[in-house]
């Protein structure tokens, strides 16, 4: 075999090589990716993965697949995705749960939710609602805060248990009004609202999704949303601003992440469908009738999340604190 | 009631839209096939072909969807009586007589009847979601936690009717059953409780886990045994259709399996799970010779099946006219509804007339649709238990281990179930029947959470369950069940004792 043979297969090899490397991004993906919902199927964060990932899967050309890994307010199924490959192949859907209130509630939290992921993007919020029993004596938010506070421990408060949304966000309103209630668990938000229709229970605090049809009808009554503006499900229930309550802002956030050390470029592209999803009008359709809250402009970007993800934590953290919750 | 039939018609017409007839029975079909297969249930195959719904118009998504949950209520049925494996809560009832008919060779009745009575269940569970959905869902609601309690306690009180041989036995089972619900995070405190630190344990131990042990693997265990021990089974595939005699049994169980079914489908939080075992502990009760229940009473099949598929039914009620999901299927729903942009509640009745009684409608289609494949299946079913035993439990085993593992893609699941296999087997050898247990189990968890809330509405006095005159009736009643289940037992081992 001559010279020049070798040295065309030694630089065929070397452009191969090369080639190769840069497939990894100019490649991606090149198999269907899984997102992590860390939620049974069917609940707000679910649909909200579904609805996105089926448009981002569009751009991408590959199909994202959802994968429900419940359990302990969402830690079990972020802990898994934090321990996957970083390939870009497993990501997951972390929410204001998992990436904010649980290094707080939880003790033997097996990630930090700042320092163990790749910010892909915020995907889309469901804003928080103050509601009550129909027959609730008072009339707007603060003849409702001056009762809460007045009653103590007569009223019922319902949550869906330890970490869950209405937990942490009602721990947040209850702080906020000086509130101190009796807390009553229960497994979901659904028979939450069961026993507040049958008048067993005095308020909670939930996603817009759960409570808007029950508010819509007049089966309870809202006192206020937590969001800057009013939403387009509920026109008539007035921002916690409005109501005289500016600092109770909470929202149930849900955000793409990654494995810490998922290639940036990989991150990029997943950023760049996200942000397509978020624009594209039937995705945005499907969001909204949610009564979704969809991030905006530099809202969209992972750098905006990364920040995000650390104030909420520490704002978590002095939330938890002030309402003296004892978790494992 | 002139009302009802031009809804009624009005949802006939959506119905059977050619696009709306297709989906239904792709839906049932898919059901039928999930609910044979063990360990894959409807939750798992909803979630899974939730996505492509999304370009169907809602209402022919929703068909398709309701299609495989009720779907896979019949074919859950198929494996209780052929492999002795539930695949869902519901058919734990159906294992204890519905297999002792296989194993005589009535697989083919079983079967048959069966799919009968859920199709005359299904019938009238359709009217009565059409006619009474919004009454019956107002009286639902009244039920609190004290209520949800009593009722509990009265469906364990059940369980010990439903018990064979020891009460002793029985009773021991139920209870391991309620302690082992108690497996993992507090309600209240979030703290892990008999987790022995293992991780898996956290969130408690899955029902499918418990079952596929305690019945699948178990049963094989104990096939492997006394290999070839269903030659009976093997020799004749036996009729299909019930005989006069069979008809005249089952008729009456039918009837209040129904009614039982229909009424406890429509509480919140699944209390469809309790339809069964009530049509199962009365149909005892009423019989006259009790013994033959667990030996292939045909009225022990005909009862609970009819409840199962009632109840599957009338679980719509809470979600279509209030929007409250009572189990987690139904909580599925609610999230395909809201991807479909229709927030379910109390207004989708009259904001969506097409969706909701389009899908009422199409629940009787359906159940016609399940009877005419089903009854020219059940010969190939029936057959499938003429494979020799080192294809089919290979088979078995493999599929249980998929659907163990696609419930939360958790491989210590798999490990988990072959721990109850190993411990159901030990319970079988010592004369320990498995359902109790699993009855228990599945009521303990709600039982405990009930209490509890009940316990902290009340400020920690127990005066509330017998000053709230519902829970008051359930829990009285709860009594004399017990007692009219121990009071002969106890005569009995009297007389034993004197004749010996």
């Amino acid at each position: 075999m001559s010279n020049r043979v070798f040295n065309w297969f030694g630089l065929i090899s070397v452009a191969l090589v090369l080639a190769a490397g840069n497939a990894q991004a100019q490649g991606y993906p090149t198999h269907p990716i899984t997102v992590i919902v860390p939620f049974a199927a069917g609940g707000p964060t679910d649909v909200i993965a579904r609805i996105v990932g089926e448009n981002m899967g569009k751009t991408l050309g590959q199909q994202i697949i959802v994968e429900n890994v419940a359990g302990a307010g969402g830690t079990t199924g972020i802990t898994k995705g934090s321990q996957a490959q970083p390939d870009g192949y497993t990501i997951m859907m972390g929410h204001m749960g998992t990436h904010g209130a649980a290094p707080a509630l939880y003790k033997n939290l097996k990630y930090k939710p700042t320092e163990d992921f790749e910010p892909i993007g915020l995907a889309a919020g469901t804003p928080i609602v103050i509601v009550a029993r129909k027959d609730f004596p008072a009339k707007d938010m603060k003849e409702f805060a001056a009762y809460l506070k007045a009653n103590g421990d007569k009223l019922n408060e319902g949550n869906a248990g330890v970490g869950s949304v209405s937990f942490t966000s009602c721990i947040m309103f209850n702080v906020l009004v000086g509130a101190k209630p009796t807390r009553v668990p229960y497994t979901g938000t659904g028979p939450v609202i069961n026993d507040m229709l049958a008048n067993k229970l005095d308020y909670a605090c939930d996603q817009i999704v759960s409570v808007s049809s029950q508010v819509q009808s007049g089966n309870i009554k809202a006192y206020a949303i937590a969001t800057e503006t009013r939403s387009p499900a509920l026109p008539n229930v007035p921002t916690s601003t409005e109501a005289g309550l500016p600092e109770f802002k909470v929202s149930a956030w849900n955000a793409l992440f990654a494995p810490k050390g998922t290639p940036k470029d990989v991150v990029a592209k997943l950023n760049d469908a996200l942000v397509k999803a978020l624009s594209d009008e039937g995705t945005r359709k499907r969001l909204l009738d949610l009564g979704g809250v969809i991030p905006e402009g530099k809202e969209r970007s992972a750098e905006w999340l990364r920040d995000f993800v650390v104030t909420e934590v520490d704002r978590w953290d002095k939330i938890i604190r002030a309402g003296g919750v004892v978790a494992e | 009631m002139e009302d009802l039939f031009a809804n009624l018609s009005h949802g006939f017409a959506v119905a059977v839209s050619l696009e709306n007839l297709f989906l239904c029975l792709i839906g049932v079909v898919i059901g039928t096939l999930v609910g044979i297969l063990p360990g894959v249930g409807p939750i798992a195959t909803i979630a899974m072909l939730l996505p492509l719904t999304f370009n169907f118009d809602p209402t022919g998504a929703l068909i398709m969807l309701a299609g495989i949950y009720y779907g896979a209520q019949y074919g859950g049925s198929t494996t209780a009586i052929l492999i002795n494996i539930p695949g869902e809560a519901t058919s734990v009832v159906t294992t204890i007589d519905g297999h002792q008919m296989a194993r005589q060779g009535r697989a083919g009745v079983a079967l048959g009847t069966a799919a009968l009575v859920s199709f005359f269940a299904g019938t009238v569970a359709t009217v009565v979601v059409a006619a009474l959905g919004e009454p019956l869902t107002r009286v639902a609601l009244l039920f609190g936690p004290a209520e949800y309690f009593a009722l509990m306690v009265l469906g364990l009180a059940f369980a010990v009717v439903l018990a064979q041989g020891s009460l002793l036995k029985a009773t021991a089972m139920i209870l391991l059953g309620v302690l082992l619900s108690t497996v993992g995070s507090d309600l209240e405190t979030g703290e892990e409780r008999l987790t022995f630190g293992l991780a898996e344990l956290a969130d408690g131990i899955d029902f499918v886990v418990l079952a596929m042990g305690l019945f699948g693997f178990a049963e094989i265990l104990r096939n492997l045994e006394s290999p070839e021990s269903r030659n009976v089974v093997k020799a004749k595939i036996g009729r299909l259709l019930p005989n006069w005699e069979d008809f005249r049994q089952s008729f009456m169980p039918m009837l209040r399996g129904t009614g039982l079914g229909a009424i406890l489908g429509i509480l919140p939080g699944n209390g469809a799970v309790l339809g069964p075992f009530a049509s199962y502990a009365v149909e005892k009760k009423l019989a006259k010779d009790p013994s033959r229940f667990g030996k292939g009473a045909i009225e022990g099949v005909a009862g609970p099946e009819a409840a199962n598929n009632a109840g599957a039914q009338t679980a719509f009620i809470p979600l279509l006219t209030m929007g409250i999901p009572p189990n987690a299927v139904m909580a599925l729903m609610v999230g395909a509804m809201t991807i479909h942009g229709i927030i379910p509640g109390p207004q989708v009745m009259t904001k969506n007339p097409d969706l909701f009684w389009g899908m009422v409608a199409s629940m009787w289609i359906g159940n016609a649709m399940l009877l005419v494949i089903n009854m020219p299946l059940i010969g190939i079913w029936v057959r499938l238990l003429n494979v020799p035993y080192r294809l089919m439990f290979a088979t078995i085993l493999l599929f249980c281990a998929i659907g163990i593992y696609s419930v939360n893609n958790d491989p210590s699941d798999v490990l988990m179930t072959a721990f109850f296999g190993l411990a159901g087997y030990v319970f079988i050898k010592l004369g320990f029947e498995p359902a109790p247990l699993l009855l228990g189990f599945v009521l303990g968890r709600l039982m405990e959470e009930k209490l509890r809330q009940a316990l902290i509405l009340s400020r920690g006095d127990f005066a509330t369950f017998i000053e709230n005159p519902v829970s008051a009736f359930l829990l009285l009643l709860s009594l004399v069940v017990v007692v009219v289940a121990i009071v002969p037992a106890i005569r009995q081992k009297k007389e034993e004792a004197l004749n010996s």
